[in-house]
């Protein structure tokens, strides 16, 4: 109420009046904002028509390095020639149907889940629905029943391999995170002191190395015969490495819940685990949801270092693309681009729907 | 100073069986250094309603707040309702099934609806089935009268009306004894006195209750025994009549001039 106050009247008249109107309110009131305008004005002159020349103008689809040579813009042939080795990697080529069907099945999942959060008749299905659709997409991705041909995980990658790392890690790294939390809240110093040493040991460490020791050093540990996969083990790498960051993140929303709720929920008889269920974890959680998307978003473009491994990910299919053929190489700009452009869509939506998830849930506890 | 005395009340409400509920003796609470509980003694009986006053800091609200174990005490024993008052989480959880508080800042769990605040004790830890502990839920919110209330949040309520869900909600778990922090202490001044006529009728029904406030016309009007803490002790324990027109320790003299000369 206070804020609309503030505001200029609401200009009326012809849409041009009413346009100079907004202007004259919003971009030219003072000579800081008009010099800030005209500034903006002129970046985008200089920047958005070149940019817009050299991507769609003067560029080409055309999927042959002779197509890329005869134009000026960018060559987005080179995409175009090597979609599937992106998207896929070194999956089979013929088989590649089977990673498309996977991902389109964890999307899928995802999406139902997502929006089931509102619908409290949906949410109880959203478990099953993991639960289903999980094995699904490893069936889809391993293969080697129901007349599905078997595909060692190492000829797994591309965006399936991202998108697969990514939920996966984001699954089992939030209980894992909120176990951590907990504990680190715990009375019994034990747990208290195990789980400090372990977010501080993790958080002290960079990813890459987290990887690495997951790949080289770890199996030095195991006893001779014994080997655990490469994949799942820089997938569990990064699981441990994301609920470390979580943890913290989880520690911030339990402060932030007052002492009182907690004694309310002791008061009434409740137990530890359904005071924290019931009362504490629903609205510590929904206080940091905008840190733990923020975790979610850097997790995801974390995985792109599973390529230091050997791994193909979305962005090592696309510097394998790069490298498949010399002549390609030079157009590393558009391959980028293709995987920025994609990247960000992902990481856009989450930013969005974390969004939607807060004011959702903000609905009707407000005056 | 006896504890168990019967002590005359005004006839408005129904006066204390002999059975006793609360047994706290020779407790001692030390935060570091600072001897929080000196020693005390004090036997509730079923059905006694008891005002706890006195200076802050005094040691009051940590008092009552040790007979539901949300403070532990280092010496001495309390028993409550048979249970012995330890370590032992069962015994904890025990006497907390009997015994319900209601706070000074509310705390209610500003997530849930009035009715959800209200059913969540009695469906997860009696084991209530949804629909009796909703029937039962509205029940008290119409004792409480404020069951048009049922499906809006905490913080769309005013003090006052808060402070009664909060009553209900101690109330659904049907408890034997209902402990008090300061309930009034929060609330505008006009708020007090729709949340006292709900703790009077309460008295009037023979519910167990332990009140630390500084409502005297409430200690007046329906407590058996009135105490007075200072300094981690508790100084004088009386009938009201007794404690207001004659008390007998200095300090009770001081703060009841300081509390009453306005």
């Amino acid at each position: 109420m206070v804020e609309t106050a503030k505001l200029p009247p609401r200009p009326t008249g012809t849409f041009s009046a009413r346009a100079i109107t907004w202007s004259k309110n919003n971009l030219f009131d003072g000579w800081l904002n008009s010099a800030l305008t005209l500034g903006a004005i002129a970046l985008l002159v200089w920047l958005v028509p070149p940019l817009f020349n050299w991507a769609v103008v003067n560029a080409t689809l055309a999927p042959t390095i002779e197509g890329c040579a005869e134009v000026t813009g960018a060559c987005w042939g080179f995409v175009n020639a090597n979609l599937r080795l992106i998207l896929f990697g070194t999956y089979p080529f013929e088989e590649q149907w089977r990673p498309l069907l996977a991902m389109i099945v964890l999307m899928g999942i995802i999406c139902f889940s997502l929006g089931g959060v509102k619908y409290p008749s949906f949410r109880k299905a959203i478990i099953p629905t993991w639960v289903i659709g999980v094995p699904i997409i490893a069936i889809l991705m391993w293969g080697g029943m129901l007349g599905l041909t078997y595909v060692q995980n190492s000829y797994w990658g591309g965006l399936p391999l991202t998108l697969i790392l990514s939920a996966i890690g984001i699954i089992f790294a939030f209980p894992f995170g909120l176990l951590l939390a907990l504990g680190r809240q715990s009375n019994m110093p034990a747990i208290r002191t195990l789980s400090v040493v372990y977010i501080e040991v993790i958080r002290g460490v960079p990813l890459i190395t987290v990887l690495f020791m997951a790949s080289v050093m770890f199996p030095l540990f195991l006893p001779d015969g014994v080997t655990i996969d490469k994949l799942l083990r820089a997938q569990i790498g990064i699981i441990l490495f994301t609920a470390a960051y979580l943890a913290e993140v989880f520690r911030g929303g339990l402060q932030a819940v007052p002492r009182g709720q907690f004694e309310a929920g002791d008061s009434l008889g409740l137990s530890y685990w359904q005071s924290m269920r019931l009362i504490i974890l629903p609205q510590a959680l929904r206080l940091v949801i905008p840190p733990t998307v923020n975790s979610f978003i850097s997790m995801l473009k974390d995985t792109t270092l599973v390529v230091i491994i050997g791994l193909f990910d979305f962005l090592g299919t696309v510097k394998l693309a790069l490298r498949s053929d010399p002549a390609w190489t030079k157009y590393y700009v558009e391959g980028y681009a293709f995987a920025s452009a994609i990247f960000f869509l992902i990481c856009f939506s989450m930013a969005k729907y974390s969004a939607y998830l807060e004011k959702e849930l903000r609905k009707g506890e407000q005056r | 100073m006896t504890a168990t005395q019967p002590q005359p009340t005004n006839g408005v409400v129904p006066p204390p069986s002999d059975e006793e509920v609360i047994t706290v003796s020779k407790a001692n609470k030390w935060y570091g250094n600072f001897h929080v509980l000196k020693d005390i003694d004090l036997h509730v009986r079923k059905g006694e309603r008891i005002v706890i006053c006195g200076p802050s800091g005094s040691g009051k609200s940590t008092l009552i707040r040790t007979l539901n174990r949300l403070e532990t005490y280092q010496s001495g024993e309390i028993t409550v309702d048979g249970i012995l008052l330890g370590d032992d989480v069962k015994n904890i959880e025990a006497v907390r099934r009997e015994v319900c508080m209601v706070f000074q800042h509310f705390n209610l769990f500003p997530h849930m609806t009035v009715l959800e605040n209200l059913t969540l004790a009695p469906i997860w830890v009696r084991k209530m089935p949804k629909k009796e502990a909703t029937e039962l839920g509205m029940h008290y919110l119409e004792r409480v009268r404020i069951a048009e209330q049922a499906h809006k949040f905490p913080g769309q309520l005013s003090g006052g009306q808060q402070q009664r869900v909060a009553i209900a909600r101690s109330l659904c778990m049907q408890p034997k004894i209902m402990l008090f922090d300061e309930p009034t202490s929060a609330l505008d001044p006009e708020m007090v006195k729709e949340v006292l006529d709900v703790m009077v009728e309460l008295a009037k029904e023979g519910m167990t209750m332990l009140c630390v406030t500084h409502e005297m016309g409430f200690a007046k009007e329906v407590a058996d025994r009135v105490v007075f803490m200072d300094a981690g002790e508790i100084v004088e324990m009386a009938g009201p009549h007794e404690f207001f027109d004659n008390p007998k320790s200095d300090r009770t003299k001081l703060f009841l001039s300081q509390i009453l000369s306005h």
